[in-house]
């Protein structure tokens, strides 16, 4: 049952709101059916379906609000929830900061939906991780893998007469393939709305390629290094910037964005004047919903334009505060590319360290958003245009921003997705000097 | 819990809305967290309807865990009350074994009927997997230890203190905070409650109540002019204990040379957070480290966290055979080097056991997710690594024929698997306190509290940041330091261990949402220690201009 219709959840929706006796009333409703098959030493580990559905009513008289949730839907159990969360809203402090809650408004319609994801069979769940496991097998190595798929819908209704609905698919896949006697490891992930885009046999194949060459690494100085890194070591660098483009933050003073002697850096040119950055729910190759969480629409809005902080994003009442339109932050990122594949970029390259994958990236100082973390999954000495040999792994202490300072050249966008937060993007692989690299790792 | 969840969680301008509810369960009212919704013998007679469908079904072993996971969350802002959220999760996972291969299924539906049809849909599971296994399923033995029962020895419930007297302690913690000098405070309560019912075809039936609290605050100090901003987080450690952690007492105190407290086993939130401010204020102008190599004496709520990523995390079997691979990781450690009965982690004064009994810990249960009776075992003695940490279907690889007992699941719906052990380093034998060893090292910083830290897939290279820095010159604490972090790798560190404090000085760290596995599970462990002093460790500043 969790995947409801536009009609069914509306009717719902509308009932829900029927039993409400407080000043203001919105419901979010969403469900899911999500299944996930879980691999390792080239065999199955794990494997799981989860079906789970949920409304979320939120009542408010005056200032002070009250939610309460339910995943039962018979007319006892919401008239049950409706009066719960009046009776948490009577008991709660005022809150300064409640905005009433929006009225109508137009959504695009969402382009998530791919109906062959949600058609999904264990069958083809487990063809899929068979043919990974094969590449490994026919390549005397051994795959450890994650494949999940999820279908699900979302829809809120409110009593000022707003309603929303969407439906989503996707599907992420990793797959780390290591040589049998663990010298040697690659990586591969992929993602999509579209399952019948997922090859789960090419990807592996790119792993245990991987894999194979980067048995016997070499270790190199530590240093400043001209690196290229892959769309999915570039995801987990960049995402630190997505995650924390919050204009209050920045007003209040304890952002990278904040500005010596106060106010904030939008406007300001913090990066290399060739990168755009901005995120869009249509994009067909990464669609997001058109709507965010609580009514607001979400459009197509620029982030980064020619090196420039072009937007930040606000809560609704941080914007009332400030008198300027309530934009949400984003679903997902897109950063534009250029036209070389990978391989042109490697071409071009004197000296350098190809990027697989970084790893357990974590905050060092977010005044200047340094990161640490390191490579991992292949890594290689790239020498007149040519990979040379595998290297060592090494820890990095770099700003994406000083990173997008530095940059020579941008690849071909791809979507990838990011290892730390599991969230998909739509960004090119980033030839970058100057990369600080600050020790090795003997971790394969 | 992925470390976007965290950081949402944790995050500034928290609503309630924005919870990631999925994590927790369904939000209920504060007074329905204290009702019992089904007695002993009624989860018996359910958990049989389990037992027996399975048999029935072909399967050669099964367990079911009936479980009922309670959170509380209370978040407050400088002057006013963020959100709380109360929320149940009662469900109801079911495990077998069928054709040599492991099945699970889960339902909310707690009834005969709901637990049948889950028991069949572990079978099935279990049967279509088995084409991919090579070898059936191996279970270590444990004894049938009938109706048992065992909680978490708490002197006050965290759930019955009304809602209004949590948030007013935090309110009062950020009133303190804000007196003395910081910008912004966010201050949080965590409490958690885990009644979980277990029952096994070898014949145990286990009722647990399992409780947790973890208060804690971020105070904030901006400086307008040089748009510098500072942070100083709590002191405290998530703990294995009630409200009674959030009552000061005088003899858990621990007086520094910094005049800042650490707490042992009842936390002072309103002092904590009034030194908080007053130190991140000093961080602003606090001179900026020389990189280079120091003697570094670490705290134990600092020190807990680099036991937890280069002891707890390489000595878990399940890594150490590849099934992390794709995630989290491998091991440097190997079942050869354990074999070799020589192999050299630390220096001669460290001594690193796993105790899953350790009172006011975060991982002190009776039994763990699959019926084994908990207990204490050595990891590395005298330097020498002398063992793993191991659950039932994998003990066997290292030649042993006992579970180590460490098997969990963060709640009914998710599979249990390999989880690590409280891991702590054992307290020095002769007497010495943090105050001696300071006075002891002519070139060092003492670091206390948790900060950045990273370390890779199999746990040799990390760099961890802390709380708060100090220097050291001949003998005498100097004044603050910024831009601090350590790298070293996992052998050479413990192998620069070279003094251990004594007993009085030990206590917990606590890591509340450590996360492994996909999909990804969180598990709260902790992590005990005295401060100790390691020889020569290499120190980076970590400033940087953009």
């Amino acid at each position: 049952m969790p995947i409801m219709s536009k009609d069914e959840a509306q009717a719902l929706l509308k009932k829900v709101l029927s039993y409400s006796k407080a000043d203001e009333c919105e419901v979010n409703l969403n469900g899911n059916d999500s299944g996930n098959i879980r691999y390792a030493r080239n065999a199955v580990s794990t494997s799981g379906r989860i079906s789970q559905h949920q409304l979320v009513v939120s009542s408010a008289f005056g200032k002070k609000l009250g939610v309460a949730t339910i995943n039962e839907f018979d007319d006892a159990s919401l008239k049950k929830v409706v009066e719960r969360s009046e009776e948490l809203a009577k008991l709660a402090p005022e809150n300064p900061e409640y905005v009433p809650f929006l009225g109508p408004q137009t959504f695009a319609e969402s382009k998530m939906y791919v109906p062959a994801t949600a058609a999904i069979t264990p069958k083809l769940r487990s063809d899929l991780v068979e043919q990974s496991i094969k590449v490994a097998k026919d390549a005397g190595a051994e795959a450890a893998g994650f494949l999940e798929d999820n279908v699900g819908f979302s829809a809120m209704m409110n009593s000022k007469g707003l309603f929303a609905y969407n439906t989503s698919t996707n599907t992420n896949f990793s797959v780390t393939v290591r040589t049998k006697d663990g010298t040697g490891s690659g990586y591969a992930t992929r993602g999509y709305n579209d399952v019948t885009k997922l090859d789960t046999r090419k990807a592996t194949l790119v792993a245990a390629d991987k894999a194979v060459k980067s048995v016997k690494a070499r270790a190199i100085e530590p240093g400043k290094y001209t690196v290229i890194l892959e769309p999915a070591a570039v995801a987990v660098l960049l995402e630190n910037i997505f995650f924390r483009l919050d204009a209050r933050q920045a007003d209040e003073g304890r952002s990278f964005l904040s500005k010596a002697g106060g106010g904030t850096r939008l406007g300001e040119k913090l990066v290399d004047e060739r990168v755009n950055i901005y995120s869009d729910p249509l994009n067909p190759e990464l669609p997001t919903s058109t709507w965010s969480g609580d009514g607001r629409p979400q459009e197509k809005i620029s982030w980064i334009e020619k090196g420039v902080i072009k937007n930040l994003s606000y809560s609704r009442y941080w914007a009332e505060k400030k008198g300027v339109k309530a934009v949400p932050g984003p679903d997902a990122a897109i950063m534009e590319g250029g036209t070389k594949s990978l391989e042109e970029l490697i071409a071009g390259t004197k000296k350098g360290v190809l990027v697989t994958r970084l790893w357990y990236i974590r905050d060092v100082d977010p005044q200047s958003l340094l990161l640490t973390g390191l490579t991992r999954d292949g890594t290689f000495y790239i020498e007149n245009g040519k990979i040379q040999y595998p290297i060592k792994n090494f820890r990095f202490n770099e700003s994406p921003i000083i990173m997008l300072n530095n940059l020579e050249e941008m690849g071909k966008v791809e979507r990838t997705v990011s290892v730390e937060s599991n969230q998909n993007y739509l960004l090119p692989p980033l030839k970058i000097r100057d990369f600080t690299f600050s020790s090795l790792s003997d971790a394969v | 819990m992925k470390r976007r969840d965290f950081v949402q969680l944790s995050g500034l301008g928290l609503g309630g809305l924005m919870l990631p509810v999925s994590l927790f369960g369904n939000p209920v009212s504060a007074e329905a967290l204290l009702e019992v919704p089904l007695t002993n013998t009624q989860k018996k007679s359910l958990a049989d309807v389990a037992l027996n469908t399975a048999k029935a079904g072909g399967a050669t072993y099964a367990d079911v865990r009936i479980g009922r996971y309670l959170n509380q969350f209370i978040s407050t802002r400088e002057k006013r009350v963020q959100g709380i959220t109360s929320t149940e999760s009662f469900g109801v996972g079911i495990r077998v074994i069928a054709k040599g291969t492991w099945g699970f299924a889960a339902t909310n539906e707690v009834t005969t009927d709901g637990i049948k049809k889950a028991t069949e849909r572990a079978l099935a599971i279990a049967k279509a997997n088995s084409k991919f296994q090579k070898e059936p399923v191996k279970l270590a033995p444990v004894p049938a230890y009938g109706e048992v029962v065992w909680n978490t020895p708490i002197v006050k419930n965290a759930f019955e203190v009304p809602v209004s007297e949590k948030a007013d302690l935090l309110l009062a913690a950020n009133a303190a905070a804000l007196s003395n000098g910081a910008s912004f405070v966010n201050s949080n309560l965590f409490q958690v409650n885990e009644q979980k019912y277990f029952a096994s075809t070898d014949g145990s039936y286990i009722d647990q109540d399992i409780h947790r609290i973890w208060p804690t605050f971020t105070v904030s100090v901006t400086d307008r002019a040089s748009g510098k901003f500072k942070s100083r987080d709590a002191m405290s450690a998530p703990m294995g204990l009630g409200y009674e952690y959030m009552i000061p007492k005088a003899e858990d105190k621990l007086q520094t040379p910094m005049g800042m407290v650490l707490y042992r086993n009842s936390y002072d939130m309103i002092e904590d957070a009034a030194t908080a401010a007053k130190q991140a204020r000093e961080m602003i102008s606090a001179k900026s480290v020389e990189p280079g190599k120091y003697d570094l004496v670490l705290e134990p709520n600092h020190l807990g966290l680099t036991i937890h990523e280069s002891v707890g995390h390489p000595l878990e079997l399940d890594r150490i055979l590849g099934y992390e691979a794709n995630y989290a990781g491998t091991s440097f450690a190997s079942i050869e080097k354990l074999k070799s009965g020589n192999f050299n982690y630390g220096s001669k004064q460290v001594n690193i056991f796993a105790d899953k009994t350790q009172p006011g810990s975060l991982g002190a249960v009776g039994y763990d997710d699959e019926g084994v009776k908990c207990k204490r075992w050595d990891l590395i003695k005298d330097g020498v690594l002398v063992n793993f940490q191991a659950i039932r279907d994998q003990v066997h690889m290292l030649g042993q024929n006992e579970s180590h007992g460490c098997c969990y699941a963060q709640g009914w719906n998710d599979v249990q698997f390999q989880r690590m052990p409280n891991v702590s380093l054992a307290p020095g034998k002769e007497p010495y306190s943090a105050a001696q060893m300071i006075k002891d090292v002519e070139k060092g910083i003492y670091i206390a509290g948790r900060g950045s830290y990273s370390i890779d897939q199999q746990r040799y290279n990390f760099q961890f940041g802390g709380t708060v820095f100090y220097e050291i010159k001949n003998g005498e604490v100097v004044g603050m330091l910024n831009d601090v972090a350590y790298q070293s790798n996992t052998q050479e560190f413990w192998n620069s261990c070279v003094k251990i404090c004594d007993e009085k000085d030990y206590r917990m760290f606590g890591s509340f949402f450590d996360g492994k596995g996909q999909p990804s599970q969180v598990s709260a462990v902790s992590h005990g220690s005295s401060t100790s002093r390691f020889n020569g460790v290499n120190v980076i500043n970590t400033g940087r201009t953009i």
